[in-house]
């Protein structure tokens, strides 16, 4: 089996005193997307935090292509460049325009030529339907297409490993799926990725493989038509219950409904 | 015999003696601005520090320059200081010590104000994008920043410029004092002083309007 690109080993990550990971191991092999699920406050966005080096961790270690990353307090933006993540509050920059949102990074982190890195712009705004958004303002777009536009900024980069964190937790339930559909197309390109979503439709669509988090530890982890279908742990059923409403009215009012 | 006001400001060289002590005005007015810029931008950042001792330091100058009329402070440095360091500054060096130590203090509040009002998640998305701490500053950060903190500088400007009219307490022979010699050689003229006031006002106007049309348009611009 090849190497993981991504290798997380037993990270341990507490925030004064409050641990919030404890142990997290994660492999994640090229072209393989992993969703990480579980309660709020499980430390799913920390483990991805962590993985950036936006956080730094107590314990353990995590690589990227065999590459040590943890632990670095130096030229952490090479890194990152190689690293890309997308968060849930469209953070694009508001004092430039889409295209120069999307050319920040190729052309002054990694000094790629304009020209280029603007075609390529261009073509990547196409895909995600955004071609003739490239000269407005960020604050002319609505949730969905910031968030869209976020995606294409962070591939513009093209990162060995995607994160995304909640990249729809904070958009109207509308503009969902136009976002979640453009992952669903990087997936298929073999972009490698790991996310987090309370989207559990979508995260059984999009997954290789599912880790499910609770209370900072990896309590099951399996793929998904495992995992969402036939959990092994209580903890995990619980989980996926609580996503399943259950319609009480129609058992309390049969009649209303005759065709019962 | 009398003379009328209009006619005196433009009896001699009189209007130019006014032109010369506007030009005092500016001059302190403008140096002042330019240190306190560049060291508003350091206390700013020294604010923003989490040493205790450098915070402490911020608050006690901020809190001094706030409540101490900017009056006081000139006596101090240019009476005060003379006798008891025996540094003999000038009038003007030291109307600029004291703006610039009033100006560095408010622009560097302000500055603080504008960095810390850029949400974190702006230097984490550019941090994610392989920036270097320098280019997040460069290109995401000071370029927001400036956007917010333009307006309220500009203000600030304008607020040192009218204020050092003070310095005219300190021998320094600025517009205003300037404007007074002339209504004092004319103390005959029962108008002098309106008009020569009056003209005073018009140049202050004329310094003090454009800039902040500037700050307006810039403003409505980045909004």
């Amino acid at each position: 089996m090849s190497e993981p690109i991504l290798r997380v080993k037993d990270v341990h990550k507490s925030f004064d005193e409050t641990g919030v990971l404890h142990g997290v191991s994660l492999d994640i092999r090229e072209g393989e997307v992993v969703v990480i699920v579980g309660p709020s406050g499980c430390g799913k966005s920390t483990l991805l935090r962590c993985i950036n080096g936006l956080e730094t961790i107590d314990r353990g270690e995590i690589f990227l292509r065999g590459e040590k990353i943890s632990g670095r307090t130096k030229d952490l933006h090479l890194v990152r460049q190689k690293i890309g993540m997308v968060f849930q509050s469209y953070d694009l920059f508001p004092h430039m325009k889409v295209m120069d949102n999307l050319l920040l990074g190729p052309v002054r982190a990694l000094g790629r030529p304009r020209e280029e890195a603007e075609k390529e712009a261009m073509e990547m705004l196409a895909r995600v339907g955004l071609r003739e958004k490239a000269d407005v303002y960020p604050r002319t777009l609505s949730g969905g297409q910031k968030q869209r536009v976020a995606l294409v900024r962070a591939m513009m980069m093209h990162p060995e490993i995607l994160l995304l964190d909640e990249i729809t937790a904070a958009l109207d339930p509308e503009m969902v799926s136009e976002v979640l559909n453009v992952v669903i197309d990087l997936a298929r390109g073999g972009m490698t990725m790991a996310i987090v979503t309370h989207e559990m439709r979508f995260a059984e669509a999009v997954a290789d493989e599912v880790l499910f988090l609770e209370d900072g530890v990896v309590v099951e982890q399996g793929p998904p038509e495992k995992f969402f279908h036939a959990p092994e742990t209580e903890r995990a059923q619980q989980f996926l219950k609580s996503f399943t409403y259950s319609f009480k009215k129609s058992e309390v009012q049969p009649k209303n409904n005759p065709e019962d | 015999m009398q003379d009328s006001g209009i006619a005196i400001l433009f009896k001699g060289i009189n209007f130019q003696r006014l032109l010369g002590g506007l030009w005092v005005t500016l001059r302190i007015a403008l140096i002042s601005i330019g240190l306190s810029c560049v060291l508003g931008l350091l206390f700013g950042l020294l604010m923003l520090s989490r040493r205790k001792i450098a915070q402490v330091f911020c608050r006690v100058w901020l809190e001094i320059v706030r409540f101490m009329p900017q009056l006081v402070l000139l006596y101090i440095v240019y009476f005060g200081f003379a006798r008891m360091f025996g540094w003999d500054l000038d009038g003007e060096t030291s109307g600029i010590l004291v703006f610039t130590f009033w100006g560095a203090a408010e622009m560097g509040d302000l500055i603080r104000g504008a960095l810390t009002s850029i949400p974190l998640h702006q230097t984490e998305s550019a941090a994610a994008i392989g920036l270097t701490q320098w280019q997040i500053y460069r290109h995401v950060l000071i370029p927001q920043m400036l956007r917010r903190l333009l307006p309220q500088a500009i203000n600030l400007s304008t607020r040192i410029i009218k204020t050092t009219a003070l310095v005219k307490m300190i021998n320094v022979i600025e517009v205003l004092k300037v404007g007074q010699q002339i209504i004092g050689q004319f103390y005959r003229s029962p108008d002098a002083a309106f008009w020569i006031y009056f003209v005073i006002f018009l140049l202050y106007f004329l310094v003090c309007w454009p800039i902040s049309m500037l700050a307006k348009r810039l403003e409505k611009k980045w909004a």
